[in-house]
């Protein structure tokens, strides 16, 4: 087992350079430019442009800036944003706080609200239960988030004036009042993205059920005489959890990533506003920083869902 | 205590007054009696009101404006940081900053020749950290400015400055190289935020960008930054040292950014939400109902020099150029040949800038149909174009065009040897612009033209390196807006033979157009010297009636300069369509 990560992890070191590059490939070769924000102001002439551009280093083939970027990151230095001339990592430590608070939240409520909707209504399948959560994960995944975030903020906010739709990152929760208001801020972003996380892991446990209780090993413990609710909670549940671990360990890195549109819709200061605004502005130190830490958490996380594949399913071993 | 009270009172007055008269410049700064609609709040408290906040949908990521790269940024620094005077909304420099009073030649602060500059400060005036603001700290902000290693992007204001010397702890002299009737260029407005030299003393040259105080900057402003979250927010608090005792009214400030313009409009005019957001660019139809039924807040706007404008291009953009395509040296094949004006008349003349701007700008409430690049300033304002824009008629437009031989093909295309008129119609994605493209083709191709539109993301479009830019300009017309300072001369140069945007210049120079034209570059030539304002404004209006009757340009609308949304209760706004919307943020009340 150990020497199994081992050479995982070694192979994660070439397979992190080879996507650094293409992210740095990619970002040099887009059109965008981080002094497009001056538009065509005649109050900044091309040689006072170019005076900026220099200044940012971008004058150097983008080969040599790659080469001089992979060193400093092997330093754990991730560089200085174009846009606030402040060091990516602050950046990124700054607004890692709201993405968890309101991504990392929403995928806790989904993964726990997910697992009882799935296994109820696989035991009673086809029972208005069933249905009703079918109908409620359908329209959980497949209603874009733009839309049900938009839909919330004009029925709670607009008409009926409940909830505010700007988040106040600022807010520090001190007492009963200010968490609150924290509570009042986060429902709706949260609600947002629990119903898609939720809605996608309940489908997902839902089908592992099913296809595990008419199997053998299920008709036996019945056959022992064990209760229905140990038969299934016990036997059945455990079974089909291990690839739905699978699946929610895999989802972990993308509440890292934050959510870029939901994030946009309700002004959460989390990472992915950050990556897509960024990614308008040519800003490449965040732009690849982001990018490259989120390569590694999923790395990362790969390797431990397939390490706890192997600890919850004992017919699984590497070596 | 009396006397700081009756200097106070004296700069209220002052300012409320410079406010009223619209800055009237050589009013002397004690004189009094005035009542002004802003004198109850002027003489309320400082620090009564609670939290003033104001959403930007761009979010602030920087906070010294020599290194901003957008508004929002320079914005967000004007609470802290301040010039030496504003441009008011009429265009003129007023003494709401840093100069006790605005030199003129009449009043002694500007020479006879135009060459130097002396501005007197206001007396006492502290940085937010207790020490006296001096006239050595605007000397050091001019000579970071004028340092090519800080790169800063305010560093056009110090060209052709030769020196900001601090004569004494009150007065400073600019002196330019030579003659410059536009005198104000160093020290007024978003150019020329004054840094304080204990700040930034240590980081001169190419260290100005690992400067803490990029991000909390020292200032003579109203507020101080509290808290700053890059690309989030910036919270304030009000500047226990500035100059007037009862200035700021709001004890906090939140300056909040991100998210997009529809959601902003809704913020202040439909939940309450926020008391100030900026730049509500919507479309009208979406933003007249909002602001017309809301009960909470209102639209603010002025009018400054934004235009948006059809650029046609002059040289050949045909992509079998190959590397010579789009250079200034090749001739667009019929918007620049001997029949070029003609073409480019009958282009202008099925342009329909009134349905533009009533359907799409709100007839007023964004925009107006407009016919010169030069204005905002009533004095340069050209009134010979008026008949040229007026005559909107496509059948006119088609006529003209088949009297020169260009004659309508079976495809519905006018061409003439060989030539087709195809057009490609490229600008910035956004929903205004795409429904301006729709009517401008619907009645060009009525015309006999043939057009194809195109959009390009604003970050691409507004790049030097990308084929697809403004710059490039690879099409046939193209559509942004752009708008100048007070003195036009800068803003028009960008259409001399000297600008021709091409490869030798890296895609780089203003004129997008290559446009070359010798009387139009002697026109700006004779802008860099003349003195006297009002063959100054002859000049303006004569730059301004070749570009738009040679037809180079199209002004499609004029639009506000500020389009913002207020809250019903905040009180003391004066767009300014010249400077930054935080200006007067001083003033602002409930």
């Amino acid at each position: 087992m150990g020497r199994y990560v081992a050479r995982r992890l070694l192979i994660a070191i070439p397979t992190l350079i080879v996507i650094s590059f293409v992210v740095y490939a990619i970002l040099a070769l887009a059109p965008t430019d981080p002094l497009a924000s001056f538009g065509a102001d005649p109050r900044v002439p091309p040689e006072v442009r170019e005076r900026i551009r220099e200044s940012l280093g971008l004058n150097q083939p983008w080969h040599v800036r790659y080469v001089k970027w992979l060193i400093a990151i092997a330093h754990l230095d991730f560089g200085y944003s174009f846009m606030s001339r402040s060091p990516v990592i602050d950046l990124i430590w700054q607004r890692l706080p709201n993405t968890l608070a309101v991504v990392g939240v929403a995928y806790i409520i989904g993964v726990l609200l997910a697992v009882p909707i799935g296994m109820i209504s696989a035991v009673k399948r086809y029972s208005v239960f069933d249905h009703l959560s079918t109908t409620f994960a359908f329209i959980g995944f497949s209603v874009p988030t733009f839309f049900t975030g938009l839909l919330l903020i004009i029925i709670f906010s607009v008409k009926l004036h409940w909830l505010p739709f700007i988040y106040d990152s600022t807010l520090k929760v001190t007492s009963l009042s200010t968490l609150g208001d924290q509570i009042r801020q986060s429902i709706m972003p949260i609600t947002v993205l629990a119903l898609f996380d939720t809605a996608t892991i309940a489908r997902y446990t839902r089908a592992e059920m099913l296809e595990h209780l008419p199997l053998d090993y299920v008709r036996t413990a019945r056959a022992k005489g064990l209760k229905e609710r140990l038969v299934v909670l016990r036997h059945v549940l455990r079974n089909s959890l291990i690839p739905v671990v699978t699946l929610v360990a895999l989802g972990i890195p993308a509440v890292f990533g934050g959510a870029i549109v939901t994030e946009q819709i309700f002004r959460v200061p989390g990472i992915g506003e950050l990556l897509v605004r960024s990614i308008g502005q040519g800003d490449t130190p965040v732009v690849a920083a982001i990018l490259l830490i989120f390569a590694t958490l999923v790395v990362l996380f790969n390797l431990l869902a397939d390490v706890l594949y192997g600890v919850l399913d004992p017919r699984i071993r590497y070596s | 205590m009396t006397n700081q009270w009756r200097r106070a009172t004296a700069v209220v007055a002052a300012a409320t007054m410079t406010l009223a008269a619209c800055g009237q410049t050589t009013t002397p700064p004690a004189a009094s009696g005035t009542v002004a609609p802003s004198a109850s709040v002027a003489a309320a408290k400082r620090g009564a009101g609670d939290d003033l906040k104001i959403l930007y949908w761009q979010a602030p990521t920087i906070l010294n404006a020599h290194l901003a790269t957008g508004t929002k940024d320079s914005d967000a620094a004007r609470l802290v940081t301040e010039p030496l005077a504003s441009y008011g909304p009429d265009a003129k420099p007023l003494a709401n900053a840093l100069a006790a009073e605005i030199p003129t030649v009449a009043n002694g602060g500007v020479s006879a020749d135009l060459t130097t500059v002396t501005w007197k400060l206001k007396q006492g005036v502290k940085w937010s950290d207790g020490s006296a603001f001096t006239a050595d700290d605007v000397a050091f902000t001019f000579s970071l400015m004028a340092d090519p290693k800080t790169a800063v992007s305010t560093s056009d204001a110090a060209e052709g400055v030769k020196s900001v010397v601090a004569k004494d702890a009150n007065t400073v002299v600019v002196t330019y190289n030579a003659p410059t009737p536009n005198f104000y260029q160093w020290g007024v407005g978003t150019c020329c935020y004054i840094l304080q030299k204990k700040q930034f003393e240590a980081f001169q040259g190419e260290k100005l960008k690992d400067a803490p105080g990029n991000l909390k900057p020292i200032g003579t402003g109203p507020y101080v930054v509290d808290t700053f979250k890059s690309g989030d927010v910036v919270t304030y608090k009000m500047n226990d040292q500035f100059r007037d005792a009862n200035k700021p009214y709001f004890k906090t400030v939140t300056f909040k950014g991100g998210g997009d313009a529809p959601s902003a409009a809704r913020a202040v005019f439909q939940t309450g939400d926020v008391d100030y957001a900026w730049n509500l660019q919507v479309e009208a139809g979406i933003l007249k109902p909002m602001a017309d039924t809301s009960t909470k807040g209102k639209l603010l706007t002025v009018y400054g020099s934004s235009v948006e404008r059809i650029l046609l291009n002059f040289a050949d953009p045909s992509p079998s150029l190959g590397a010579k395509r789009g250079e200034p040296d090749t001739k667009h094949p019929f918007f620049n040949g001997p029949d070029g004006k003609t073409v480019r008349t009958a282009l202008a003349m099925a342009t329909d800038r009134k349905t533009v701007a009533q359907q799409i700008y709100g007839d007023g409430l964004a925009g107006k149909a407009g016919c010169n690049i030069v204005t905002g300033v009533p004095d340069y304002e050209s009134t010979a174009t008026a008949d040229f824009c007026s005559k909107f008629d496509t059948a006119a437009a088609g006529k003209l065009l088949d009297d020169a031989g260009w004659k309508l093909g079976t495809d519905g295309v006018r061409a003439k040897g060989g030539i087709k008129l195809n057009i490609v119609y490229q600008t910035t994605v956004n929903a205004v612009r795409q429904k301006t493209q729709d009517i401008m083709k619907q009645n060009w191709e009525k015309a006999g033209f043939k057009v194809e539109l195109k959009s390009v993301p604003a970050d691409v479009f507004f790049t030097n390196t990308s084929p697809d830019g403004a710059n490039h300009f690879w099409s046939d017309v193209e559509m942004f807006t752009n708008n100048s300072d007070p003195d036009f001369t800068n803003y028009l140069n960008g259409w001399t033979s000297k600008q021709a945007t091409g490869s030798a210049n890296n895609w780089n120079s203003a004129n997008y157009n290559r446009y070359q034209n010798p009387a139009f570059d002697t026109i700006i030539d004779s802008l860099r010297t003349e003195k006297d304002p009002a063959k100054r404004a002859s000049l303006f209006k004569q730059a301004n009636d070749i570009l738009i009757l040679d037809v180079v340009i199209i002004p499609v609308v004029t639009r506000t300069q500020v389009t913002s949304g207020i809250s019903n209760t905040l009180k003391n706004v004066v767009p300014t369509g010249w400077d930054s919307e935080m200006y007067a943020v001083q003033d602002f009340g409930k």
